[in-house]
């Protein structure tokens, strides 16, 4: 292990050891994201010849969604307990920590979504083990937490903070949801062939927003 | 008279001359478009509008780099004041906007990447003004509307493109006759371009106006500081 890469594995395993033993991320917004898909189900009600049309967005909003509420958590713990403090005093820079928090929550969101698309395949009966899927699932995953870990530090600290996050968020992250929702959508056509153009959005905007939000948020914990 | 108030009348009058001329060219002077009648004239509001819309949030991105980079107060009053008069006028352009597609396209609104991504910058820079004003001390609220009017900035252009590479996926519902605008004829064209002057004019006065009754607001916070000490 390099020496930069190893105190962002260590903060990222701090984040999850503490998962391990709450258990309380992931579980909350694994049931709110299910709850989101049946509620879905509820208001579009989709017979079989729908189902390919709504199934993308019912699934990218459900994650959308829980990703909110995991980001929030992210650093609401580390507020309420005043351990942040203590992680602004370990000798590393501040772009370090962000990356430490980002992989945290990826990891989060990821576990969550490995466990919800088996739940989701079954519940609206279409097949979404492709492997086109996975790496759209992980590019997006990465886009909202790029953004959604500097929101989140900065909305932590503010008045209304739970509101806050998705008012910063979600029009930030506008064309993550709209390429995950097509890329998806061309997934689930077995005869259309999935544009590039989705992937490469993604791409850019997780590589564009990573240096962005590294870059800031240092600025983001000075008090 | 100091120099910020002799600065701030000539801002004042010219834009107050340049408007009543504006205002005489497009309603008096510029020909009548044939096709679309009267409802075409909100295009001459519509485009200076949605220039200066544009224009407050560059300034609002240089300033907030500006302010992390350098620091100074000044940085941080020139981004919030641009960020008020941009929310301001992306609203007129949403509106105007919307009042010329209603007879023109027949629709209020549509998803096309131009009025999409007006409407998300607009949701942007509203968040941009909550965010300032729900942080815990004034030093922290400017920081985190530095950090917000960068990346908002720069994710602008690409909900453009991500909105109109999902519009070439779902086809224009709406492709009316007039959607596609040709060439402008000679004084339409002035009368354009004197209206974006016009308008830039305004922003420079509003601009002007908002810095100064900030700076004001300081000043006045720092003496109220002074008596509380004694």
């Amino acid at each position: 292990m390099t020496g930069f890469l190893r105190p962002i594995l260590l903060i990222a395993w701090k984040d999850i050891l503490l998962e391990v033993r709450t258990k309380e991320i992931i579980t909350s917004i694994l049931i709110f994201a299910l709850l989101v898909v049946i509620i879905f189900n509820f208001a579009f009600d989709p017979s079989p010849a729908l189902v390919a049309l709504v199934v993308p967005g019912i699934l990218w909003v459900a994650i959308t969604f829980a990703g909110v509420l995991g980001f929030n958590r992210s650093f609401i713990l580390e507020n309420d307990r005043g351990s942040l403090d203590g992680l602004l005093l370990c000798p590393v820079s501040r772009d370090v920590i962000y990356l430490g928090k980002l992989v945290g929550t990826v990891f989060f969101m990821i576990v969550v979504e490995a466990l919800l698309l088996p739940v989701f395949a079954v519940l609206y009966n279409v097949s979404l083990f492709l492997p086109g899927l996975l790496l759209i699932a992980f590019l997006a995953t990465l886009g909202f937490a790029t953004v959604g870990t500097l929101f989140s530090a900065m909305a932590v600290n503010t008045r209304s903070r739970e509101i806050m996050l998705p008012l910063l968020l979600f029009p930030i992250s506008v064309p993550v949801l709209i390429a995950a929702v097509e890329a998806t959508r061309a997934l689930l056509d077995p005869s259309a062939s999935m544009p590039s153009t989705w992937w490469q959005l993604l791409l850019a905007f997780d590589v564009i927003f990573l240096v962005i939000s590294s870059f800031l948020f240092g600025t983001v914990l000075e008090e | 008279m100091n120099g910020r108030e002799i600065v701030r009348v000539i801002l004042l009058v010219t834009s107050l001359v340049l408007m009543v001329a504006n205002l005489g060219l497009i309603f008096l002077w510029v020909p009548m478009e044939l096709v679309m009648g009267q409802i075409q004239r909100i295009f001459y509001f519509h485009v200076p509008i949605a220039w200066v819309s544009f224009l407050a949030v560059s300034i609002v991105f240089v300033a907030s780099i500006l302010y992390l980079w350098r620091g100074g107060r000044k940085w941080d009053i020139l981004a919030n004041a641009a960020a008020e008069i941009g929310v301001l006028f992306t609203t007129l352009m949403l509106i105007s906007g919307a009042t010329w597609a209603k007879p023109v396209w027949g629709v209020w609104w549509t998803w096309d990447p131009r009025l999409t991504t007006s409407l998300i910058m607009w949701l942007i820079y509203i968040a941009y003004l909550m965010l300032r004003a729900y942080a815990p001390t004034a030093a922290q609220g400017a920081r985190y509307a530095a950090v917000l009017g960068i990346v908002g900035f720069v994710d602008v252009p690409i909900v453009y493109f991500a909105v109109e590479w999902w519009r070439n996926i779902h086809p224009e519902m709406v492709i009316g006759p007039l959607a596609e605008s040709g060439d402008l004829e000679g004084s339409m064209a002035i009368t354009l371009l004197f209206s974006m002057l016009t308008f830039t004019a305004l922003f420079s006065y509003l601009l002007w106006e908002r810095v100064s009754l900030a700076s004001s607001e300081d000043a006045l916070d720092f003496v109220r500081g002074l008596e509380g000490a004694q």
